[in-house]
């Protein structure tokens, strides 16, 4: 079997790499060896993916003998978990001939043997994701993929805080973990842990058992992908790790998280009532408006990014609550329509927020900064990065002709259609997320305009900046991969839509066809949208104007010369606007969302007050989310260790003594459980 | 051919006339202030002037200043072509409704914005800024108001809100239909920089927006960006028009209908250019950190609006 084989391809290069980082001498051969074998196992990952998806076909695997006690591997591939290996595959492929050029400077370093050993088994462990079929296997490879990546998170030592990062994020994943744990023991009811048993025992449950596994599968996969308030370790831990790494993450991992909330939701439980869908939807809303927030003040170039992650997993889950709202109240065209949407958005976001965190990487790389404001003119240093990132910022503006816009016109339509096909009761709450999508969408251009513009254009406002370099050769021949797919996808969108559809009705949600040609088309709500055409026009009507001016200024005259700026002689980027002044006006607008501080210090001169040495400013924002949900948490749990402590008196027989009164509180225990 | 025909054709007529209804509303504002103002053909002779000059590039700038004005005329023209202007019969409703044209006119306002930053002054950076501010804060009203449009005729298409509202008159008088105008009125002030939002005739830099944003620019780039900003204006005009009161549109592309619809929107555009001058007249602009409470009011305006279409539904 070719599904077989490629599986094994994948697993067998994966290994080798892995190994071969760990055993084959420090230097170029051995990178070069242990992340090639990374891309082809990302390749094979793909091409399996894709075949299962185009075949229409399910590829099983079992392996009795490996984790044997807990039930032995059991491997299903359907649409939906395929679909996800394609996310997979797809990003990890650029990401790991990135990081061949990326990571050149650790040959030599002793800790280059684990950052490409656990990449490897990073990408592994999000390839077996999807495939799961038992709680066992599952469980595992989400693990192993939490702990791969936690050390990722962790691995350079130049990040001051990592280290804090690392904590933030082992513990919010390993809180999930226990929810994911608990939701499946209540899921089993104490029976089999294949999945189809699952499947099973989930009509047996009672609704309120439903309700609580829906409510843990919902915390634990939605603080994989970032759901507010469950978001805080994301724009930590995102920035802390080597940019292939966080490429990955951003883009592969964190789908993994709607992988699971699908999988749940629309497979192993029976349909549920509509309230499940209003929280995803409610929460959606809400998590896209505070990512995209966050992303247009934050000015450490990765945290926007890693915003920008929370922002569109927000979209995702819109359209996702979305799809099981409309199930819940039996619209199934609706629903079907929402899922489509939703795996439209979330692979359209793998795509472009690989190629800015692969770019980010890039800019850090040149000119070792992080913070925006140390950046600026690098279109003249880094001319082919700019080019593949100003593709990134249009996609991540959701702006045609790049595929951000695609998936974002289908949710707006999908709302407008929700709205106008349904109760009433049901469709009055509809225009509240549209508005909130509408805002999502203007603040993401605004972002999409701060990243590019503060980064690339004007004058370069550190050393760091001015001396800049490009990227090697095969770090922009992996960028120019998702690059050349952001523009595929946006303008035919429709290449990937029968997959979705079929992934849909797979899922118990047929629908009809959302395409024509090349075009999308809802008619639900009787619109189109061909994006081949509008480029078309658009590209046209540039070239067309380009010529004309070209052709009519021949013998004009074209001089390049200071900066006019109202008749200033002088051009310093110390005038230049920066990324925080930039977002200073919507930082007034939304101050009681931002509670922007602002600290002001005059340094006079000792003779007299009125001559100033220096006025200092600090101004940063209220992380009030946090403040008010995690610090009572954090002193709670530091209370109890305090408590705790008090039990280390040294005393021996203290110790002693504890023994027997931990075995009999046991016992007890023990004996009033049946 | 004939519907790609009658697309570029009613495309050119809304570029052909942006110019000119530039200088009829300034030709009515000087009529209100007392002055004599000049010619309604004014901004042609303007823009052929532009156009002939030499360009000064600043030397901090790079290929994107270049390559702005070209991206923001391809966008806007591609948003042009969506609008139905003579007929509602719009063949263009294959190729996208009103959030395409909501994003392609983004689009523009994207690479103007980056155009601004490009050269690295204090005022490019300046108007970028509050630019995209206003742009993105009008969005929620926009999308709204298409939804209540959306809400009685059944589409987001522009051709077939025309049509349907034609067709059922009942549509246009619901309150529904009269909120979203207003609140369209105002999105529509916001986006194209006119007063009490933007003041496209100011001198004085700090109190700029778009006008700050293209400092930088002279010569043919500054022209097509002036003519861009005219045909962004002339087309929300016309959608303005067009979708609230459809009235006098062709319902098929046969010639008598397409010439009493020309007609039609010659009226219309007359109609709202006054009421654009008379409004600029008659208020001053507001201060950039009031605008928000402006777009607060046009959110408000078409969320009632679209509340109302479900109680008279």
């Amino acid at each position: 079997m070719t599904f077989s084989l490629l599986f094994d391809t994948m697993i067998a290069a994966f290994a080798v790499g892995a190994v071969a980082a760990m055993v084959l001498p420090l230097g170029a051969l051995m990178r070069r060896l242990a992340l090639t074998a990374a891309a082809i196992g990302s390749a094979a990952a793909l091409a399996l993916g894709v075949n299962v998806l185009r075949a229409g076909a399910i590829w099983t695997g079992r392996w009795d003998n490996l984790l044997q006690p807990l039930g032995g591997v059991s491997l299903r591939l359907d649409s939906l978990g395929a679909f996800f290996l394609v996310i997979v595959g797809f990003t990890g492929v650029p990401a790991s001939l990135y990081a061949i050029g990326y990571l050149r400077h650790l040959d030599g370093h002793l800790r280059s043997r684990t950052t490409h050993a656990v990449f490897n088994m990073f990408l592994a462990s999000m390839c077996l994701v999807p495939c799961a079929d038992n709680v066992a296997t599952f469980l595992f490879a989400w693990e192993m993929m939490a702990l791969s990546s936690y050390l990722l998170v962790v691995s350079d030592p130049e990040q001051h805080d990592a280290s804090s990062a690392g904590i933030w994020y082992a513990a919010m994943t390993h809180a999930g973990f226990l929810a994911l744990l608990a939701a499946f023991v209540i899921l089993a009811q104490g029976g089999s842990w294949e999945f189809s048993a699952l499947h099973r025992a989930g009509a047996t449950l009672t609704p309120a058992a439903r309700g609580a596994v829906f409510l843990l599968m919902a915390a634990a996969f939605g603080s994989k992908a970032g759901l507010v308030p469950l978001h805080v370790w994301l724009p930590r831990a995102h920035p802390a790790a080597p940019s292939h790494a966080s490429a990955l993450m951003s883009a592969a991992m964190v789908n993994l998280g709607v992988y699971g909330l699908a999988r749940v939701v629309f497979d192993l439980l029976p349909p549920g009532p509509p309230w499940w869908g209003g929280l995803l939807l409610a929460v959606g809303v809400i998590t896209a408006l505070t990512g995209v927030l966050y992303s247009v003040a934050e000015t450490h170039l990765k945290r926007v990014l890693a915003y920008s992650t929370v922002e569109n997993l927000g979209l995702v889950f819109i359209g996702l609550g979305f799809a099981l709202l409309m199930r819940g109240y039996g619209y199934g065209p609706l629903a079907s329509m929402g899922l489509v949407a939703a795996l439209l958005h979330a692979l359209n976001h793998a795509v472009f927020k690989n190629l800015l965190f692969l770019a980010a990487g890039s800019v850090v790389h040149g000119t070792h900064g992080a913070s925006m404001e140390a950046f600026g003119g690098l279109i003249k240093r880094m001319p082919m990065t700019a080019v593949l990132s100003l593709v990134g910022a249009l996609a991540l503006a959701g702006l045609p002709p790049i595929n951000g816009f695609p998936s974002e016109w289908l949710t707006f339509q999908l709302l407008v259609a929700g709205a106008q096909h349904t109760a009433p009761a049901l469709a009055i709450v509809l225009p509240l997320a549209l508005a909130g999508v509408a805002l999502v969408a203007g603040l993401a251009a605004v972002s999409g305009v701060r990243l590019f513009g503060i980064t690339f254009l004007a004058l370069p406002r550190s050393p760091g900046a001015r001396d800049a370099h490009e990227s090697a050769g095969i770090m922009i021949a992996a960028m120019a991969i998702p690059a050349v797919t952001c523009v595929v996808l946006g303008v035919a969108p429709t290449l990937v839509i029968p997959q979705l559809s079929r992934i849909a009705s797979d899922l118990g949600q047929p629908a009809g066809p959302l395409s024509e040609g090349l075009a999308l088309s809802v008619p639900l709500v009787g619109s189109r949208l061909w994006p081949a055409v509008i480029t078309l026009l658009m590209v046209g009507t540039g070239l067309a104007a380009a010529v004309a001016v070209r052709l009519a200024g021949r013998a004009r005259s074209v001089r390049i010369d200071a900066a006019w700026n109202c008749g200033r002689i002088i051009q310093s980027p110390r005038s230049e606007y920066t990324a925080a002044a930039f977002a200073e006006p919507l930082k007034r607008v939304f101050t009681g969302f931002y509670r922007p501080r602002q600290e002001v210090t005059v340094d006079v001169h000792p003779a007299s007050r009125y001559f100033v040495r220096a006025i200092r400013l600090r101004a940063d924002l209220t992380p009030w989310m946090e403040q008010m949900l995690y610090e009572p948490l954090l002193r709670a749990t530091q209370a109890a260790s305090n408590r705790m402590r008090q039990i280390h008196s040294g005393s021996i027989h203290f110790y002693l003594a504890l023994l027997p009164a931990a075995l009999l509180a046991l016992l007890l225990i023990a004996r009033w459980i049946p | 051919m004939r519907a790609i025909l009658f697309i570029a054709g009613q495309t050119l007529l809304l570029a052909v006339l942006a110019p000119a209804v530039i200088g009829y509303v300034r030709f009515v504002k000087a009529r209100l202030q007392g002055r004599r103002g000049a010619g309604v053909c004014q901004p042609y002779r303007e823009l052929r002037k532009t156009f002939g000059k030499g360009m000064v590039i600043a030397e901090s700038a790079s290929w994107i200043f270049r390559a702005a004005p070209f991206a923001v005329i391809g966008a806007t023209i591609a948003a042009a072509s969506l609008v139905p202007v003579v007929s509602a019969s719009q063949p263009a409703d294959r190729a996208g409704d009103l959030f395409v044209l909501a994003a392609l006119l983004m689009l523009g306002t994207f690479f103007l914005a980056l155009g601004g930053l490009d050269p690295g002054t204090a005022f490019g950076g300046m108007g970028s800024s509050r630019e995209m501010t206003v742009a993105a804060l009008t969005e929620p009203t926009l999308a709204i108001a298409v939804l209540t449009l959306a809400l009685t005729t059944g589409s987001t298409s522009l051709g077939v809100i025309a049509g349907s509202v034609l067709g059922t008159p009942a549509y246009a008088v619901g309150p529904g239909h009269a909120l979203a105008f207003a609140a369209f009125l105002i999105a529509m002030i916001a986006e194209t920089g006119r007063l009490p939002v933007d003041n496209p005739s100011t001198h004085l830099e700090l109190t700029m927006i778009h006008e700050a944003m293209i400092l930088e620019y002279s010569g043919p780039y500054l022209a097509l960006i002036e003519w861009a900003a005219g045909i962004r204006l002339t087309l929300l005009m016309t959608l303005a028009a067009n979708l609230f009161v459809p009235w006098g549109m062709a319902t098929s592309l046969a010639a008598p209908a397409v010439a009493a619809g020309l007609v039609a929107i010659l009226v219309k555009l007359g109609v709202l250019g006054l009421f654009l001058a008379v409004l600029e007249t008659r208020v001053a602009k507001l201060r950039l950190f009031r605008v928000p409470e402006l777009l607060a009011l046009s959110f408000t305006l078409a969320l009632l609006a679209a509340a109302s279409s479900f109680f008279t539904r």
